[in-house]
């Protein structure tokens, strides 16, 4: 009798302390998410099912559009995991081999300053810098339409490049040193230390940067709209499903937005992400855990 | 002999591997700190030779003059602070109340909750921005601080919960029974415990501020209006309309960046416990 009371304290007790918390995810966090799938199945407050999913897939114009924007955030993830994580990890290796000591915190910092700054800054420090009016680079690399996205996805990974790197650093200092000083007993090099035994130790968390990365790109908005705005040129080449989704919704120029196509569209994003993740841990994470012991 | 070559091998190693730290470092911050030399320039200067220092005839200061005559700069600069203290506070807050309620009643509810949080951390909640914009215009908090603080704190305190509940795990029960013995109620008991996790609170603090302050996305949609416009968009916008003075642009660019340098470079520890800790789950 008495512990039952126990327990009704103890479960009052931790509602009581979660709630605030609770109540701020759930409301502005949750029920967005989870009321925007909802009214994407309605038509100027009329149920009409997957009516707008099937304009959105099969409309000329919008599944163009739909189509080229996925395959933009395919090719903006694939540049940004493939150069940003191997960068990142030598980096967190070179930090991390010994050799630098005092300066390890110093250059640690100095390495993470671009990811504080704001993606306006960012894309402006950049865009003048390859700018034909300071003429350091002659070639106009944003007005071009097959390298205008491999150029915006470059100086995205040039500002993010602290984060991965901060992650992997951490990861590399968990590793038991006992580990690392057997294998060095035993003969083994610097190098084959590196590939054969920490990048093993440390695979589940270049896993989860990976999928990270994957996440924050198919959410990505912000550097495409910092410089070509929500109509992302030359002729569309830069557009991604984040600035797609704004133009849906929110209307650009002539184009009015639209509520329900928006929350539409946004369903079809959050679709995407939702199944590249659970696959993601489904198939990967989970034999990456097992080659770990 | 043998012992001197190796300790030469040894150094010019480490010197290799500082040379090649150093050209990433220059990569990092070679592009900011040309943004800076040319912010103390003339028009004539930054375009006659971007990357040379200003000289007597170059420099100039009437960027930060306009920038700071620009009745919005300021304003935006207040309605930033204002946004991010804020949720960064209410955040702290909740993530602690919510950290301690998981770790001090551990139930099964409480590892349910805990769960939540965690898949909270990857939501991407910009994707659920039409609610959340009809959510504002009915209660008429279209253009105000308070919608984007109230959007913050749900999305910041997914990661804040899971952060301060590593933080909490590590204090040793004793103290709060003590505390309790003493007839400490479990609202005093936790005010007690909380200076022991001041680090998991800086940490939550970092890492929950650096992506308000500069997100785009909310305040373009929630608080376009000139009154509330943060830091961020007013950049952006003036970005797009003034590009014709560069000195005032480049300036507002600098003074809009120096905040979160300067308090990254003091919290830097911190904010990199924050990050490595928070998404390692």
């Amino acid at each position: 009798m008495k512990s039952r009371n126990m327990m009704r304290k103890r479960y009052r007790q931790l509602v009581l302390f979660t709630s605030p918390a609770l109540a701020f995810f759930l409301i502005f966090a949750v029920f967005p998410l989870m009321g925007t799938i909802y009214i994407s199945f309605f038509k100027d407050a009329v149920f009409v099912g997957l009516a707008n999913f099937k304009f959105l897939f099969t409309d000329d114009n919008s599944s163009t559009r739909l189509l080229a924007a996925f395959l933009h955030n395919c090719e903006f993830f694939a540049i940004a995991a493939s150069v940003q994580i191997p960068l990142a990890l030598f980096m967190a290796a070179l930090l991390t081999s010994g050799r630098v000591r005092r300066l390890t915190g110093f250059y640690r910092t100095l390495l993470f300053i671009p990811s504080t700054l704001s993606v306006v800054i960012v894309g402006f420090i950049w865009r003048l810098i390859i700018s034909p009016l300071w003429g350091i680079v002659q070639y106009p690399l944003l007005g071009e339409k097959t390298t205008a996205l491999p150029t915006i996805t470059l100086m995205s990974v040039w500002q993010y490049l602290g984060i991965p790197l901060v992650f992997l650093y951490s990861a590399l200092l968990s590793i038991p040193s006992n580990i690392i000083e057997s294998a060095r007993v035993d003969g083994a090099s610097d190098i084959r230390i590196f590939f054969r035994i920490k990048i093993p130790l440390i695979a589940p968390q270049i896993g989860i940067i990976t999928i990270l990365t994957f996440i924050w790109t198919f959410n990505g908005f912000d550097i495409i709209y910092a410089l070509n705005g929500g109509q992302p040129g030359p002729d569309f080449s830069t557009d991604v499903l984040g600035t797609l989704f704004y133009r849906t919704f929110f209307g650009w120029d002539a184009d009015q937005g639209n509520q329900n196509l928006g929350a539409a569209t946004a369903t079809v994003i959050f679709f995407i992400i939702l199944l590249g993740t659970a696959a993601y841990f489904a198939i990967v994470q989970r034999r990456l855990k097992v080659s770990q012991l | 002999m043998i012992q001197k070559d190796g300790r030469i091998q040894t150094q010019s190693k480490n010197l290799l591997v500082h040379l090649c730290i150093l050209f990433f470092v220059l990569i990092a911050i070679g592009p900011i700190i040309v943004i800076i030399i040319n912010s103390f320039k003339t028009t004539d200067g930054i375009f006659s030779g971007p990357l040379k220092l200003p000289d007597s005839k170059t420099f100039s200061l009437d960027g930060y003059k306009r920038a700071f005559e620009n009745g919005n700069f300021i304003r935006n600069y207040i309605n930033s602070t204002i946004i991010t203290v804020g949720s960064t506070l209410l955040t702290v807050v909740c993530s602690c109340l919510a950290a301690y309620g998981i770790t001090e009643y551990a139930t099964k509810l409480a590892k349910m909750i805990a769960g939540l949080f965690t898949i909270g951390i990857m939501l991407p909640v910009t994707l659920g921005t039409v609610v959340i914009l009809k959510m504002m215009v009915r209660f008429h908090l279209l253009n105000t601080h308070i919608s984007l603080i109230l959007v913050y704190v749900g999305i910041s305190v997914p990661l804040g919960v899971i952060l301060m509940v590593t933080n909490f795990r590590t204090v040793s029960n004793d103290l709060k029974e003590a505390a309790r013995i003493d007839g400490a109620n479990e609202f005093k008991t936790f005010l007690i415990v909380l200076p022991l996790v001041k680090p998991g609170i800086a940490a939550v603090a970092a890492i929950t501020m650096l992506p308000i302050w500069n997100d785009l996305w909310f305040p373009l949609i929630l608080t376009t209006g000139p009154k509330t416009q943060t830091l961020t968009l007013g950049i952006q916008q003036f970005v797009g309309v003034h590009t014709n003075d560069w000195q005032a642009l480049i300036a507002s660019l600098v003074l809009g960046a120096i905040p979160l340098i300067l308090l990254f470079t003091l919290f830097s520890k911190q904010f990199i416990k924050g990050l490595s800790d928070g998404y390692s789950k």
